[in-house]
């Protein structure tokens, strides 16, 4: 395809106009609660106040019209009373036991808002309580057993080389804990759905969500339908970051039980209040490490005990532990590794996807400790970091052999001169003597981020893409695959054209919609550009050696040659489909069972440097300035890519300094936009975005993921700077001030 | 309760309850679903609209203020055919990705480009501070109010 003359200056690599960005910037787009259902009915959800316990007695006010009204309670369920994941462990509705505070019990719908509201508070509900497990020490200890025989969810076991026999000759063993708390996604848009369901006609979905066929999957044994009578819908997505992979499948669920006994069409829409409170949120977690180090900084052994916490049921916690896991050794080559995770079940909701997906928790952990290391040592931040990169040729700790022609050295060089990291230092520590008023450090954290599913993953998921040149001449992109703001319409319509030697204006984005879409795996993992991308320009190359083949098209052509070959096409064949399935690229082995293999098919790599300051008198901290650096593959479109490793940062500032779930009884108690703080703009630094791109032999025109890397360094890499600020070694995030001003009289 | 007002330009009757939020007769009575509700307690600014010339979450006004106001929401803006030149700005720099925020973004963008027709990257950040987004950062936001900016002077 290189050699041929190109009449287009392909679209790769340019920054495309968002595709459905008119639409965005004058309020066009139609999110799931624009649309209008002329009489439908509206409905919610009534839930435990209590984290464990069971039902006794559910009791009805008298002075509401409960004719009127529309219930359902899990009696009322046709099929299986489980939401359909990777276990079956969670019901759509609690029938007598009750595992964590905001549990649905009971559905209700009625065609009045107002009405319905005082309905949802006219009920109430008699339990037997029992004694909850509300955290990670509990839920280990296991005096009270409430998942399980042991309350852990998932445990996996990694080894390489053999920790044991090197703790005699390290020259130091240096043993820490570090704790992550939970975070919410704060979506701007609020989860949604519409359900119609019936005998007849099945059930059909429209909503707010990342992957419709995680929602067919799940709706499928709850009404014993087979997938042909399940149809899921995406309507425009504001925004998900992992918080609508899992949890739509429950609320569609909910939508079209109410559906399903009324005979209409129900619409549910969270409010601010019940999405942060009763939805997923990010697991939090602690990590033990115990480290063999030489004195010249050669790091010889890792042990590594890392424990997140799961919720109530199992949902996606077995492989955000994987992640988690499989990351928590870091960029580092490191001979001796032993890494024991746990997910564990406490009586909290259940903790679900967020970008990251548990590297986030373990790296913080390892590039915390990394620093402390340094410190001990006497080496600078960045040394301790160079004497131990992991270089092409060698191994990760799953066995993985790096061959990527990335250079994690060099990376870190460009870093520390893009940013005048030494001459920074020095500078702060000079005005940290002089000012007692304000602290300023400046901190790092290297690591890398897995694309794609982990493992045999994408193996099993077998995701499928079709491009289609339909009846009226027009290309279509058939995919499951979201838009829900990264940007997939863009970057497919980019790939699409650049395979066609087109332009991305005749390009057209299919609707996610299982009707008509194949199952392109889920929107998650950094996969959408890298593992569906390449389908689309597979399916994309289909269409056009059919063309050329069918003697519609020469090799090269211009854009209305192009155009004419469709129409000539379709006028004597009717429409086009060409379908691509996933392969996996050949010498890609993992087992399941050692964690031992290709963990992923590429890595994207960073350095990410934090300037942040510290006002001692409010303990607030600011991030001053902001750098990542990155290798991510070539680069599709460059504002786009900007885009999100921009938007990811941010939400690392928010998960190190802002953002704290506040608990009580497992309850989320600061569930409102006033009390759970997101960065505004008037609280982040410029962030600058550098790349690097090291093409990836199978990724489309060399790309790899990208949406889950910046998640990853903000946290370690503000409190490295904390820690140079002020010289307390902080093991924790959130950070928030009065976190802040606790270590400094502690210390 | 019958309340005259001006909206987007044209003179508008609507029967409502006097508190019935602002946001819900734009959304529901009038069908203009451009502004969004992100929480509705006038923390997230994705229902910013204009009042009287005044940035105003309109989640947060009852409908019975609006009586022989003036108001202009992001339909009254700019169309897809004819973009406002912050809406044209946004689409250039990637300043919407989701898009939930979008509307009350260029909103109270527009709010700050009438009062200050050439902001610092500091004031953009300060006047922008009250509508929240979750996406971008900020980075591309700030770049295309600063691109408006030109445009709009």
């Amino acid at each position: 395809m290189t050699m041929q003359k190109q009449t287009f200056s392909s679209p790769i690599g340019n920054s495309v106009q968002r595709k459905e960005g008119p639409k965005k910037v004058t309020g066009r787009s139609k999110y799931i609660d624009d649309i209008e259902f002329k009489n439908c009915l509206h409905g919610t959800t009534i839930r435990s106040t209590i984290p464990r316990g069971k039902i006794k007695q559910i009791n009805f006010a008298q002075d509401i019209p409960w004719h009127e009204f529309t219930v359902v309670t899990a009696k009322d369920i046709p099929g299986q009373n489980h939401v359909a994941l990777i276990t079956t462990d969670q019901p759509f509705l609690a029938d007598t036991d009750i595992n964590h505070a905001e549990e649905p019990i009971l559905l209700l719908a009625h065609q009045d808002k107002i009405l319905l509201e005082r309905a949802r508070q006219a009920i109430t509900i008699d339990y037997e309580t029992l004694p909850p497990v509300l955290s990670i020490p509990e839920a280990v200890e296991a005096q009270t057993i409430i998942w399980g025989k042991d309350n852990i969810l998932k445990s996996y076991h990694l080894e390489k080389g053999n920790i044991d026999s090197i703790w005699s000759k390290a020259d130091f063993i240096i043993e820490d804990t570090y704790e992550t708390g939970a975070q919410e996604h704060v979506y701007i848009e609020t989860n949604g759905m519409v359900a119609l369901a019936n005998k007849q006609d099945g059930v059909t979905i429209w909503g707010s969500m990342q992957c419709p066929y995680y929602v067919q999957k799940a709706l499928i044994p709850l009404f014993n339908f087979t997938e042909d009578k399940i149809r899921i819908i995406q309507t425009e997505t504001g925004g998900g970051f992992g918080g609508k992979e899992e949890y739509p499948s429950m609320l569609a669920g909910h939508a079209a039980l109410l559906a399903w006994k009324s005979g209409k069409v129900v619409k549910m829409i969270y409010d601010r209040a019940e999405d942060m409170a009763c939805t997923t949120k990010r697991h939090p977690s602690r990590t033990h490490h115990k480290t063999a180090v030489n004195k010249d900084g050669r790091i010889l052994g890792l042990d590594i005990q890392f424990i997140i916490d799961g919720g109530a049921y199992a949902t996606l916690s077995s492989v955000v532990l994987s992640r988690g896991t499989i990351h928590a050794a870091g960029p580092y080559n490191i001979d001796h590794v032993r890494i024991d995770a746990k997910a564990v079940a406490t009586n909290s909701v259940p903790y679900g996807a967020f970008r990251g997906f548990g590297a986030p928790q373990s790296i913080f952990a390892l590039e915390r400790h990394l620093d402390q290391i340094a410190r001990k040592l006497n080496l600078s931040a960045e040394e301790i970091r160079r004497r131990n990169f992991i270089r092409d040729g060698q191994k990760t700790a799953t066995g993985q052999l790096i061959n990527e022609g990335v250079d994690m050295e060099s990376l870190l060089d460009r870093a520390l001169k893009h940013t005048h990291y030494k001459q920074k230092q020095r500078q702060f520590l000079d005005d940290n003597i002089s000012n007692t008023k304000i602290k300023k450090g400046i901190g790092l954290a290297t690591f890398m981020h897995g694309s794609g599913f982990t493992g045999s993953g994408e193996k099993y998921l077998a995701s499928k893409v079709g491009i289609q040149l339909d009846r009226d001449a027009k290309i279509k992109v058939l995919s499951a695959s979201t838009e829900i703001g990264q940007g997939t319409n863009t970057i497919f319509s980019q790939i699409a054209a650049d395979a066609l030697n087109t332009s991305t204006e005749i390009i057209e984005i299919f609707t996610p919609d299982t009707k008509y879409v194949p199952n392109s795996g889920p929107t998650v993992a950094s996969r959408t550009t890298m593992v569906v991308g390449k389908l689309v320009q597979s399916a994309a190359l289909g269409i056009r050696h059919t063309l050329q083949k069918e003697g519609y098209l020469k090799p090269t052509h211009s854009e209305v040659e192009f155009r004419q070959a469709c129409l000539n096409y379709v006028k004597n064949h009717g429409e086009l489909t060409v379908m691509a399935e996933y392969q996996q690229p050949p010498g890609i082995h993992w087992n399941d069972q050692t964690y031992q293999g290709d963990a992923y098919g590429s890595y994207a790599w960073a350095v990410y440097v934090a300037e942040i300051q510290i006002d001692t008198t409010t303990y607030e901290t600011k991030v001053t300035n902001f750098t990542a650096l990155q290798e991510v593959g070539r680069v599709i479109n460059p504002i786009l890519a900007q885009g999100q490793i921009e938007g990811g940062v941010a939400q690392g500032i928010g998960y190190a300094l802002y953002e704290k779930v506040n608990l009580k009884d497992g309850r989320m108690i600061n569930a409102n936009m006033t009390n759970y703080i997101i960065p505004t703009s008037a609280d982040l630094p410029h962030i600058e975005v550098l790349f690097e791109e090291v093409p990836y032999a199978h990724g489309p025109q060399g790309a790899k993921g990208i949406g889950e890397l910046p998640m990853d360094g903000p946290a370690p890499a503000i409190l490295n700077a904390i820690a140079m600020a002020t010289g307390l070694e902080l093991k924790s995030i959130p950070m928030l001030p009065e976190d802040l001003m606790k270590a400094f009289y502690e210390n | 309760m019958k309340i005259n007002f001006k909206l987007n330009e044209k003179n508008i009757s609507v029967d409502a309850p006097p508190m019935k939020r602002l946001l819900d007769v734009l959304r529901e009575d009038l069908g203009l679903t451009g502004s969004k509700e992100g929480c509705g307690e006038g923390e997230c600014g994705a229902c910013s609209i204009m009042l009287d010339k005044q940035l105003v979450n309109s989640c947060l006004v009852p409908i019975a203020q609006c009586e022989g106001a003036s108001i202009l929401t992001i339909e009254g803006l700019g169309t897809e055919e004819n973009l406002h030149p912050i809406q044209q700005a946004f689409l250039e720099c990637g300043g919407a990705q989701c898009g939930i925020c979008t509307p009350g973004m260029v909103m109270a963008s527009f709010d700050l480009l009438k009062k200050n027709s050439n902001p610092t990257v500091s004031q953009i950040q300060t006047g922008l501070a009250g509508n929240l987004c979750r996406c971008t950062g900020y980075v591309k936001i700030i770049d295309s109010v600063t691109k408006a900016a030109e445009t709009f002077k």
